[in-house]
C-alpha cells in the first residue's frame, strides 16, 4: 500500500541523489568543458563553462605536443603503474599464498608480524633517512620498492586463497603434483579475479601517488605525471603568490584544466568497466575480515 | 604436530617459507627499522649522520619531547589536529551512513547502480586533482563561487586563504571525496539484512524512518563500530596530503596539523630528532585511542577489532 506521503519521499529521495550525483559529475565536466575552449571564449565566460561554445584545442596542442617533459612524466608513471604493479601482485599473492596454508608452521607469527605494520609506523623521518640510505633517493625505484607490499591487500588476497575448497589441492596432490604446480596450474588460474581486483587497487593507487614521489625525486625529468601536475596547478595557489618574487604568468586556466583531464582520463575511461571489480574486491576482503 | 622434527616440516614446507621470504624482508626493512628509528626521537641527530642516526647517536632523553611540548606550537598544533579531526569524524562518519540509507530506499535497481557509481567516481582522483579542482572553484579571479557572489554584488573573497572558511572547505571536499567508496560497505551490510525483519515491522504498521532506526541501523551497527574504531585510530592523521596541498602560511593557524608541521620542521628545517619525536608521541597516542575504542566498543556487546 503506498500512501500519498510515501510517495512524496520517494520523490525526494529521487530528487536529493540527482542533485547528490550533479555535485560529483559538474566539477568533472566543467574541467573537460574548459579544456576544450579558446582562451579568448574563457576569458569572455569566465568562471564556470559547462558547455564550450566552439571546440578549441589549443591547450591540449600545447599539453601533449609543445612540451616534451609531460611524455617524460607520462613514462615514469607507466613505469610505476606497469613494473610497480606486477612486482605488487606477484610478491602479495606469494605472501598472502603462503600465509592461506592450514598448518604452516610459523604463519600466525607471520600474521602479526604484518598486521603490526597497519597500526604502528616510524613516521616521515625515519623513512626518509632509511631511503637515503639505502641510496634509493632519486631513483625510480623508490617509487616502487617502498610500496612494494601493502598489508591491507595482502589480508584481502589471503582470504580469497582461504575460500578456495582444499579438495582441489588434495586431489592434485594425490596425483602426485608438487606444491610449485599446485599453485601455478590450479591457484592461479583460479584467482584471477582476485589479482584482477588487487592489481587494480595497486594501479590506481601507483597512478595517483605523488608525496612519496615529491620527496624522494630530486630530477624534474623523473617525475611522475602527478607530481609534475601538482607543480602546474598549484604553481598560481597562494603559497607560491607569498614566496616566488620572479614569478613567471601562471599557466591559462584552460591549459590546467587540459592538463588535469590528461592525466586523470586514462582513469576515468577505464573507470566504468573495472568499478565493480573494485566493489567486488572490498567487500570480499572487508565484510570476511 | 610437536613429533615432528623440524627437518620434516622444512621439507615439506620450504615452498611456503620461500614465497613468504620477499614480503617478510620488504615489512622488516622498509617498515620495522624506521620503527626502531624512533630512537631518532631521543638523539640529537643532524643532517650529516645518516643511517648510523638510527643506530648510534648522542642520546638526549626527552629533550625533544619537552621542547615540543613547551612550544608554542604544540598547542595550536594538536588543537588544530583534533579540531579539524573532530569536524570530519562528525560530518564525514555519517555522511556515508546516511547515502547507504538513501540509496537503500531507491526501488529502481539502475538508479540505484548509476548513482553508486558516479558516487565513487571522486574517489579515483588523485588528491592532486581534487585540490585543483578546488583551487580552481575557489579562486579569487574566475572562480564560480566569487562569480556567484560578485553577481550579487559582493566582494570577492580568498576562500582558502581565509581562516575562517577553511577547515570548512577541508571537511566539504573530503566528504565529497570519500562518500560515495565510503558507503559501499554500508549497503553491503544492508542488504544482508533478512527481509523478512521488514514485513514484521510493515505489519506492526512502522513506517519506513522507523524500519530504517529499528532494522536497517541496528542491521549494520557491526560494520559501523569496526569502521569506528579505525577512525579514532587514525584520529592525529586529519588528512595531511589534502592539507598539504591547500593550506598556505595565512591559514597555518587553524590548518597546521602534526604532520605539517612535522614536514616543515624536520624535512625541510631538518631538525630530524625534534620532528621524529613528535611522530613518536603521534604513534603513542594513536595506539591509545585505538584500544579505547576497541575497549569501548565491546563493553557494548560488539564485537571489536580483536
Amino acid at each position: 500500500m503506498i500512501n500519498k506521503r510515501e510517495k512524496t519521499t520517494q520523490w525526494l529521495i529521487y530528487i536529493v541523489l540527482v542533485l547528490v550525483s550533479l555535485a560529483f559529475l559538474l566539477p568533472f565536466l566543467s574541467v573537460l568543458s574548459t579544456s576544450l575552449v579558446s582562451e579568448k571564449e574563457w576569458m569572455q565566460r569566465g568562471a564556470f563553462i559547462l558547455f564550450p561554445e566552439e571546440l578549441d584545442w589549443t591547450a591540449y596542442r600545447m599539453v601533449l605536443f609543445d612540451s616534451t617533459l609531460i611524455w617524460g612524466a607520462y613514462q615514469v608513471t607507466l613505469f610505476r603503474v606497469l613494473v610497480g604493479t606486477a612486482l605488487n601482485l606477484i610478491v602479495t599473492a606469494m605472501l598472502a599464498y603462503s600465509l592461506a596454508r592450514k598448518d604452516l608452521p610459523g604463519k600466525n607469527a607471520a600474521v602479526t608480524f604484518i598486521f603490526i605494520t597497519m597500526v604502528f609506523h616510524g613516521g616521515l623521518i625515519p623513512s626518509y633517512l632509511l631511503i637515503k640510505y639505502i641510496g634509493l633517493q632519486n631513483s625510480l625505484w623508490v617509487l616502487v620498492l617502498p610500496s612494494l607490499v601493502s598489508a591491507w591487500n595482502t589480508f584481502i588476497m589471503r582470504n580469497f586463497f582461504m575460500s578456495i575448497p582444499f579438495e582441489l589441492e588434495e586431489s592434485a596432490v594425490i596425483d602426485g603434483a608438487s606444491p610449485a604446480t599446485v599453485l601455478m596450474k590450479i591457484i592461479v588460474p583460479l584467482s584471477m579475479p582476485s589479482f584482477a581486483t588487487i592489481g587494480l587497487f595497486y594501479g590506481v593507487y601507483h597512478w595517483n601517488e605523488w608525496f612519496q614521489a615529491s620527496i624522494y625525486l630530486n630530477d624534474t625529468h623523473k617525475y611522475p605525471v602527478q607530481v609534475f601536475m601538482r607543480n602546474i596547478l598549484l604553481s598560481g595557489s597562494l603559497q607560491d603568490e607569498q614566496m616566488d618574487l620572479t614569478n613567471e604568468l601562471p599557466p591559462a586556466d584552460t591549459l590546467k584544466s587540459a592538463v588535469i583531464m590528461v592525466s586523470t582520463l586514462p582513469i576515468l575511461l577505464v573507470y566504468p568497466f573495472i568499478q565493480k571489480y573494485f566493489v567486488k574486491g572490498t567487500l570480499v576482503g572487508s565484510v570476511k575480515g | 604436530m610437536n613429533s615432528q622434527s623440524v627437518g620434516n616440516i622444512w621439507r615439506r614446507q620450504k615452498f611456503y617459507y620461500f614465497l613468504l621470504l620477499p614480503g617478510l624482508l620488504y615489512f622488516l626493512i622498509f617498515h620495522y627499522i624506521p620503527m626502531f628509528g624512533v630512537s631518532i626521537a631521543f638523539k640529537d641527530i643532524t643532517p650529516f649522520d645518516g643511517i648510523e642516526g638510527i643506530f648510534g647517536g648522542e642520546w638526549v632523553g626527552f629533550t625533544h619531547f619537552k621542547r615540543f611540548f613547551d612550544s608554542y606550537y604544540f598547542w595550536n598544533v594538536l588543537g588544530n589536529t583534533i579540531i579539524i579531526s573532530l569536524y570530519k569524524l562528525f560530518f564525514g562518519f555519517p555522511a556515508p551512513i546516511l547515502l547507504a540509507l538513501l540509496l537503500n530506499e531507491v526501488t529502481s535497481k539502475w538508479f540505484k547502480k548509476s548513482v553508486q557509481t558516479i558516487s565513487y567516481l571522486p574517489h579515483f582522483i588523485s588528491m592532486v586533482v581534487v585540490a585543483g579542482l578546488l583551487t580552481n572553484l575557489l579562486s579569487t579571479d574566475n572562480g564560480i563561487l566569487n562569480a556567484i557572489l560578485s553577481a550579487l554584488g559582493k566582494e570577492a573573497v580568498s576562500f582558502l586563504g581565509e581562516p575562517a572558511y577553511f577547515r570548512t572547505i577541508l571537511v566539504i571536499s573530503d566528504v565529497w571525496q570519500s562518500i560515495g567508496w565510503g558507503s559501499i560497505l554500508y549497503l553491503a551490510a544492508m542488504a544482508g539484512i533478512d527481509p523478512q525483519l521488514y514485513e514484521a515491522a510493515k505489519m506492526d504498521g512502522a513506517n519506513r524512518l522507523r524500519q530504517m532506526w529499528h532494522i536497517t541501523l541496528p542491521g549494520i551497527s557491526f560494520v559501523i563500530s569496526i569502521l569506528l574504531i579505525l577512525n579514532v585510530g587514525k584520529f592525529l592523521e586529519a588528512g595531511f596530503e589534502q592539507i598539504f596541498l591547500l593550506y598556505s602560511p595565512s591559514v597555518y593557524q587553524v590548518a597546521d596539523i602534526i604532520d605539517t608541521y612535522v614536514y616543515r620542521q624536520g624535512l625541510l628545517q631538518m631538525q630530524y630528532s625534534f620532528a621524529a619525536a613528535i611522530g613518536v608521541f603521534k604513534n603513542i597516542v594513536g595506539m591509545v585511542l585505538i584500544l579505547l575504542a576497541n575497549y569501548i566498543v565491546k563493553k557494548m556487546d560488539q564485537p571489536g577489532l580483536w
